[in-house]
């Protein structure tokens, strides 16, 4: 049994107020000054604890934004005077992919390090685009769940990237295969290089020492390697992940020895590349990073047939879906044609897939799993977990709400990181826990773990309603 | 009746000689619809009327006008009250003779559509079906014709909120007082009671700790009214439930808080819960704040520190082992029937017949987006299959497996209003559990801050001492049994608009559905 994995979390407050749902609480005139709003409606004393704020006019938002949008103050106000609406600064975060609602989730895991829980049941969508179209399954009775939360079974979320070998050859008591390396991170996610629309903040400390703490592996670009400021940035090395920039500068072999893995873009000559690589450091394992356009599929294919091809990491663009498309597919579902592709190739098990873009929420990791990714790499939630907006303006000498332009300190930025991915972490074992699975590898491709919308309504409802046609 | 006994707990007195009944003296509660407004200063509204009082001369055209008692000049009072807002029509009434805006000759009044509609509600419980719920708590009936709040469909833009009933052109004429909505309970023919409930549906098991006792009296008195059940969920089984013993469930959950022999033994429904909507394959999560003293008293747990409930039973690693359990709640209590409660996996009907073939009376299938308690927001969203898709999959199983009229399929988890239950039902349900409708009810918003602190802010969700006396018991009951009263006379409306006479009639009857886009 691995040694049991856990993300030290602690509370890191965030640097800017607040942007909560229910922001605008919005006084008509009349007031009465009855201060019933203040001392006996809100139950949550946040009307009182507005005199404290309202000295300093640079915090003086944050008490509207915690409102917790109970509607008591509305309608016990003497007077009627109180309206309630959503707060436009809310409605305003991300885009139609990265939803305020992700926003929301994700600020509170990178504040409080927590699984988020509220009552009263579901509040969203029936199902949604990409991930929202699958729920994950549950097991019980016949199908014993497994009690990771509380403690009584050990859930494993560790994978393992490099190839694997489909037999094991002995001779007497020698075992004459060579083994390759293998790579175990101890929960399926992989950091990626932030996109380059939103490259303003230098993250890369940040993302670094968090892929310390969590044991986890960033990739970095090698033309940021030198600029990036840390102490003893060698005790860094077992975390990272170089991408091999064709225009960045080589770094000495005695640096990439010390990483585990290392990314070199896809092309023609890719087999060689990996070659000569190999033969410098042989005990390294090589990803090949392939954007996930119209061609990742016979990409990928084409990839695992080559004999040194170790890990592929497929990238789409930061919604999820396929690059250089009108009518993308999402993310999930090229990666369940191509991990379909390579068990019918019989290749599946010498390959890591790793599917990137798109990945905003700790179900996503799951999900992907299931889809058929060994792992997935996230870039964007880690800049949420700063308090980012994707307001996408990265450019230097603008303005940037998220104030990151600005300095900020290392234990900030990897706290904050620390505890979504410790947030991330037990939510991915509450998903296993109650699917009844010990084991993040055995989720790969386990789409019976899974209930897909598409197909459900063709099972279900497609006997009762399509014969009315 | 020995009323000498009733405060004895030892089984021999609770079932003395066999009689099979409870010596408490069992509390009649009346099935009279009240008036109940809402328990708030300012009702939140669909619209709202303002009056410029600057150009008003009082002349109380406005007050003549309003059939629906928006404006209202109280005897003795030369101003006219703030206008009731919640209880105007909008403007479909622009096409009508009471128009009030259009009335006033001072053109002193204006309508606008109250813009806090977004901040209420929901995609699953849209600020319509909220406010139509409130309405049905208030007046006991369903929405008046005129009025357009939209609350068939929700906007979650799936499952029932894309499922309409066809209704025919003409139906077969059925007078509506002959309509019959009750229900069996026990098909097994068994030498088990039969127990028949008057409507199809019961309350569905909060425990005390996640909800307040006003709320669970409230709610178990609603169904003494309307001759139906309400369960204790886990979390114990309150003294002062017990004048009401006859219309309870016992529910017996993996963390057995508050299960004893003589609270199994009081009851005539066992519910054995594997599994819950809000959290499917979590098992249950009372936060350390949310336990009170008198939560943890109930439970026999020490105050403040959470309580677990662990998944699954760790005695229960098949249908053999389910089996042993039932047959062991039907030693205790030999009047009672059985329910087993499950949420809703790939095999959700495979769980079901096996658990028929264990012999539980009850099917009780809970859907992954309902759920009233705390629950991880990653599990409310995406573990299990919503009840829309696992109803019409657990009938047609039971019905190859030739065993669909000898077992009750309850649903839950999503029915926010009759006709979810109805469409329910005609996707093969025999009847429904409701949770989240009854705190509705109560006024709760949705908020979700059940979980937090003190608990709920409306004083529902919550055993904060100061919190609870929002709400007093012959409210909290009035309010649930004018709920019920709509409800019923929802139903019937829907059954008489189909022809049917009888809820039983409407059992999988999917041909009377059509689905938004696949018969668009």
């Amino acid at each position: 049994m691995p040694e049991k994995y856990h993300v030290k979390t602690s509370i890191v407050q965030p640097r800017l107020p607040r942007i909560g749902k229910f922001g605008v609480v919005d006084w008509r005139e009349d007031c009465a000054r009855c201060n019933n709003c203040v001392k006996k409606a809100c139950i949550y004393d946040k009307y009182r604890e507005e005199s404290s704020f309202i000295r300093d006019l640079d915090e003086v938002h944050t008490l509207y934004y915690e409102c917790m949008g109970c509607f008591s103050c509305v309608q016990n106000c003497t007077k009627n005077l109180l309206t309630m609406s959503i707060n436009s600064e809310y409605r305003k975060l991300g885009n139609s992919y990265w939803t305020p609602q992700i926003f929301g989730t994700t600020w509170l895991e990178a504040e409080t390090g927590k699984v988020p829980v509220s009552g009263a049941g579901y509040r969203g969508k029936f199902s949604g685009h990409g991930f929202d179209s699958m729920w994950t399954d549950m097991s019980e009775i016949v199908r014993p769940t497994r009690d990771g939360i509380h403690g009584r079974e050990y859930i494993s979320t560790s994978v393992d990237l490099g190839r694997k070998p489909s037999y094991l050859q002995f001779e007497g008591d020698k075992m004459n295969t060579e083994l390759p390396p293998l790579i175990s991170l101890p929960f399926p996610v992989i950091f990626d290089m932030p996109s380059a629309a939103h490259s303003l903040p230098v993250l890369e400390p940040y993302i670094l020492e968090t892929a310390k703490q969590t044991g986890l592996i960033a990739i970095v670009d090698t033309t940021k390697w030198i600029e990036i400021q840390l102490e003893n940035k060698s005790d860094y090395l077992n975390n990272i992940a170089f991408y091999l920039n064709p225009n960045g500068p080589e770094l000495s072999i005695d640096i990439l020895n010390k990483t585990r893995l290392i990314e070199i873009p896809d092309g023609k000559d890719v087999e060689q590349r990996i070659n000569a690589i190999k033969k410098d450091l042989p005990g390294i394992i090589i990803a090949v990073r392939v954007p996930l356009d119209t061609n990742a599929s016979k990409r990928s294919e084409e990839l695992s047939k080559i004999k040194n091809i170790e890990v592929i990491h497929l990238v789409a663009d930061i919604n999820g879906n396929e690059i250089g498309t009108n009518n993308p597919r999402f993310v999930k579902d090229v990666v369940r044609e191509i991990h379909g592709l390579l068990i019918k190739n019989e290749t599946r098990d010498e390959i890591t897939l790793i599917a990137g873009g798109g990945v905003a929420l700790s179900e996503h990791v799951a999900k992907a799993l299931i889809c058929g990714a060994d792992l997935v790499s996230i870039d964007i939630p880690l800049l949420i977990a700063i308090e980012c907006r994707l307001c996408e303006s990265c450019k230097p000498g603008d303005y940037c709400s998220a104030k990151l332009d600005q300095e900020i300190t290392l234990k900030y930025g990897a706290g904050r990181m620390t505890n979504l991915m410790g947030a991330w972490h037990w939510q991915m074992v509450e998903l296993m826990g109650a699917m009844g699975m010990r084991e993040a590898r055995r989720l790969r491709g386990d789409v019976g773990r899974a209930m897909f919308k598409d197909e459900l309504e063709e099972e279900i409802y497609g006997p009762i309603f399509k014969k009315q046609n | 009746m020995d009323q000498s006994l009733k405060n004895k707990t030892d089984l021999s007195e609770i079932l003395p000689d066999n009689t099979l009944k409870t010596f408490v003296p069992q509390t009649k509660v009346e099935r009279k619809v009240v008036h109940a407004p809402a328990r708030y200063r300012n009702e939140i509204s669909k619209y709202i009327i303002f009056r410029d009082e600057e150009k008003c001369t009082l002349c109380g055209e406005c007050v003549k006008t309003c059939p629906k008692g928006v404006h209202v000049l109280k005897p003795g009072y030369k101003l006219f009250a703030t206008p009731f807002s919640y209880k105007c029509n909008g403007f479909v009434c622009e096409k009508t003779d009471h128009f009030c805006i259009a009335k006033c000759p001072q053109g002193a009044l204006q309508l606008k559509k109250n813009p806090m509609m977004e901040a209420l509600g929901d995609a699953r419980w849209p600020s319509d079906m909220m406010l139509a719920t409130w309405h049905m708590a208030e007046t006991g009936d369903i929405l008046p014709e005129d009025s357009d709040f939209e609350y068939e469909l929700g906007n979650s833009d799936g499952g029932f909120d894309r499922i309409r009933f066809v209704y025919p052109e003409n139906p077969a004429k059925v007078n509506e007082d002959e309509i019959d909505l009750s229900l069996d309970l026990n098909k097994r023919n068994d030498g088990r009671p039969q127990i028949t409930i008057d409507v199809p549906w019961y309350g569905g098991g909060m425990s005390f700790g996640s909800i307040s006792n006003v709320t669970q009296l409230s709610k178990v008195r609603a169904a003494v009214a309307w001759n139906t059940f309400s369960c204790s969920g886990e979390g114990g089984y309150m003294e002062r439930l017990r004048p009401y013993d006859d219309h309870m469930i016992t529910q017996v959950a993996t963390g057995l808080f508050g299960i004893r022999e003589e609270t199994i033994q009081r009851v005539p429904i066992v519910e054995f819960k594997y599994a819950q909507g809000a959290k499917p394959g979590l098992g249950g999560h009372l936060l350390g704040t949310k336990n009170t003293a008198s939560v943890a008293k109930m439970r026999e747990a020490v105050q403040g520190i959470p309580l677990f409930s662990p998944f699954p039973f760790h005695s229960v690693y098949s249908i053999e082992d389910h089996m042993k359990h039932i047959d062991w709640i039907k030693h205790i209590n030999p009047r009672a029937i059985i329910s087993t409660k499950v949420s809703t996996p790939t095999d959700v009907d495979m769980v079901a017949v096996g658990s028929y073939y264990a012999g539980t009376h009850i099917i009780h299938i809970d859907g992954g987006y309902g759920g009233t308690g705390a629950a991880p927001d990653i599990a409310k969203k995406n573990i299990a299959m919503p009840i829309d898709y696992a109803i019409p999959k657990v009938h047609n199983f039971l019905v190859a497996e030739g065993v669909r009229d000898t077992v009750i399929l309850m649903a839950s988890g999503g029915i926010r209003t009759y006709y979810d239950a109805a469409k329910s039902i005609a996707l093969g349900a025999d009847g429904v559990i409701i949770g989240t409708a009854e705190l509705i009810a109560l006024c709760c918003l949705r908020c979700t801050r059940c979980s937090a602190g003190r608990g709920c802010p409306r004083g529902i969700a919550t055993t904060d001492g100061g919190l609870v006396t929002q709400i007093s018991l012959d409210w909290g009951t009035q309010r649930l049994i004018n709920l019920y009263n709509a409800w019923a006379i929802g139903l019937k409306d829907i059954l008489k608009r189909l022809g049917l006479k009888s809820i039983k009639e409407l059992r999988g009857r999917t041909d009377l559905l059509k689905h938004l886009d696949i018969n668009a």
